[in-house]
């Protein structure tokens, strides 16, 4: 694919957000995103591991699934290399960084099933992007995400003192709110389009 | 051929995962030591543990068993405890559990602090007290048909420390048909002051798996194993007289609270309600009375319901409820400490209030 690594950065924040547009990590960006302090630890965290994870499972796709012809087990190794990462990752950070594990650290284990992280290396094979490209789409992304949930944080910030009937309470009113940023998220869409 | 080809695809998908998995082990062996830890409980006692868990994980490795619902996930908020130094700072995680008064006043949940080096906390003494102990039968009393009385001499450790009231879960092994092993509580009958003893007033359940091995299967000289004790089911130290209400088993922790209460040299007027059904139901009558020559002012009332012909029954009958005005002097000032089945808690809860008794001076031990 000939797209800029750097449209496609801005692309995959704005244009195809992973949250707003694929509807991905939807599990931890409804329940974390109570407070904007802790939405910002979650979505920080996000950033990181989807930056890493993409440039990580790149190679590995490239350099073991396809010279072995296993693509079809790409599924269980990029959620195995994702696992793995994240572990590690917790441990090097509180062992090295208290202060770094305290605001961000704590939320790895959250992530190791995100489905957006997921999502993403596997886009980023259906889409054949190079190395570079990976990476910066694996970054977008994450910062898409970490946008996107801050938004709404921001919202149900604003929200706890308002009236909200009974059954829209919690996730429905998540859900609504998310649904009409998306829309307004399809504004951008007209810029670039890389699905 | 293809039968080597999928041998050869799971041996990279093993390897791989075998890989990630050593570097995971190797990384957590390396960075997660932080060597032993001095854990500082109270202020009383000090327990050195390999660093790298979470407290609450640690203080169970040593039996100190802060309750927690969720099993460490920080979804339950019941391990709450205070960490005065050396927990770090409060994850947001913990933080819904908490007012900020709490907060400022070092609360944690230990299923969220990490040991990492030497830290200072501080547990409930009832919490702190709970303790496995190994025990031996030492008697067996028959008290009626279906209540025996179990005394149990403390192998390991050799001293409980429990307030009158509370009570012990005891565990029983599999035993005939009985394929599992259960914990069942039971309210200690003892008096605090016997520190190597402990006793049990069972009553046996119809198809009640403790029960029934209780009173056919336990022998003296049988190990046991109990744990305890627990329970705020205890005497508060007022001044207020003090109205008890038992029926069955329920005798027990009264019994407890009257031996210890007789031991302090308690002032306080005290009238006490056994309800049972017929006389066979009856047991330790004399002694119960025998306190009223250790307190300036104790009544000890058995009241049968269903007294049958042969009974020759002269005392009261009936509920026990219809016969509180005797006994009462002052409801406002009146505390009711309340032992037996659920019904007849909500049954004499209801009439006490009914009375003028305040509800939040009733205490009451149910069992089901």
């Amino acid at each position: 694919m000939e797209i800029s690594p750097w449209i496609l950065f801005w692309a995959s924040i704005f244009t195809s957000n992973i949250l707003l547009t694929n509807f991905l990590g939807m599990c931890s960006y409804l329940s974390v995103s109570r407070e904007v302090e802790s939405s910002f630890g979650l979505g920080t965290a996000v950033f990181f591991v989807t930056t890493a994870t993409t440039a990580i499972n790149w190679v590995v796709y490239h350099l073991i699934i396809v010279p072995a012809d296993i693509i079809y087990l790409q599924y269980i190794i990029f959620i195995i290399v994702i696992a793995a990462f994240v572990q590690l990752t917790e441990i090097i950070v509180e062992r090295f960084s208290p202060v770094l594990y305290y605001s961000l650290g704590i939320f790895l284990p959250l992530i190791t099933v995100n489905c957006a992280i997921l999502g993403i290396s596997l886009f980023m094979i259906i889409r054949d992007y190079s190395f570079i490209q990976s990476v910066t789409f694996g970054a977008g992304s994450g910062l898409g995400w970490l946008l996107a949930i801050m938004l709404l944080a921001g919202i149900r910030t604003r929200l706890k003192e308002k009236f909200i009937p009974t059954g829209l309470q919690g996730a429905g009113m998540s859900l609504l709110i998310t649904g009409i940023m998306a829309l307004a998220f399809i504004g951008f869409s007209g810029i670039v389009n890389v699905q | 051929m293809n039968y080597q080809k999928i041998l050869y695809e799971i041996l990279i998908l093993a390897g791989i995962s075998g890989l990630l998995a050593t570097l995971i082990v190797v990384a957590k062996a390396i960075l997660q030591n932080y060597g032993d830890c001095e854990i500082d409980i109270n202020g009383k006692r000090k327990v050195t543990v390999k660093g790298g868990s979470s407290l609450l994980t640690v203080l169970a490795e040593e039996n100190i068993f802060v309750p927690s619902a969720c099993g460490g996930r920080g979804s339950c908020g019941a391990c709450k405890c205070k960490v005065i130094d050396g927990g770090g700072p409060v994850l947001p995680t913990e933080k819904p559990y908490f007012t900020p008064a709490e907060l400022s006043d070092n609360n944690r949940l230990a299923c969220q602090v990490k040991v990492k080096n030497n830290i200072k906390i501080e547990i409930p003494e009832e919490i702190f007290n709970i303790r496995k102990f190994k025990a031996k039968v030492a008697k067996v009393e028959e008290f009626t048909y279906d209540i025996k009385g179990v005394t149990f001499d403390l192998i390991s450790p050799r001293e409980i420390d429990f307030q009158a009231g509370q009570y012990v879960q005891l565990r029983s092994p599999k035993y005939g048909k009985i394929r599992e092993s259960v914990t069942r509580a039971y309210s200690i009958s003892s008096k605090p002051s016997l520190e190597n003893q402990l006793q049990l007033i069972i009553r046996k359940v119809p198809e009640g798996i403790c029960t029934t091995w209780v009173h056919d299967f336990l022998k003296v000289g049988q190990e046991v194993e109990i744990t305890g004790p627990y329970g705020d089911f205890f005497i508060r130290d007022t001044q207020a007289d003090i109205i008890f209400v038992a029926g069955g088993s329920g005798k027990a922790p009264i019994k407890s609270m009257l031996e210890d209460l007789a031991e302090k040299g308690c002032q306080r007027k005290m009238s006490y309600f056994f309800g049972a059904r017929t006389a066979k139901d009856l047991y330790l009558t004399d002694y119960m009375d025998s306190f009223k020559d250790k307190f300036p002012d104790f009544t000890y009332y058995p009241i049968l319901s269903h007294p049958e012909a042969t009974d020759n029954w002269e005392g009261k009958t009936g509920f026990v409820m219809p016969h509180f005005p005797d006994a009462l002097r002052d409801p406002k000032n009146t505390e009711a400490y309340l032992c037996g089945s659920p019904g007849m808690i909500a049954a004499v809860t209801k009439g006490l209030k009914e009375l003028g008794v305040p509800e939040d001076k009733i205490y009451y031990d149910s069992f089901a």
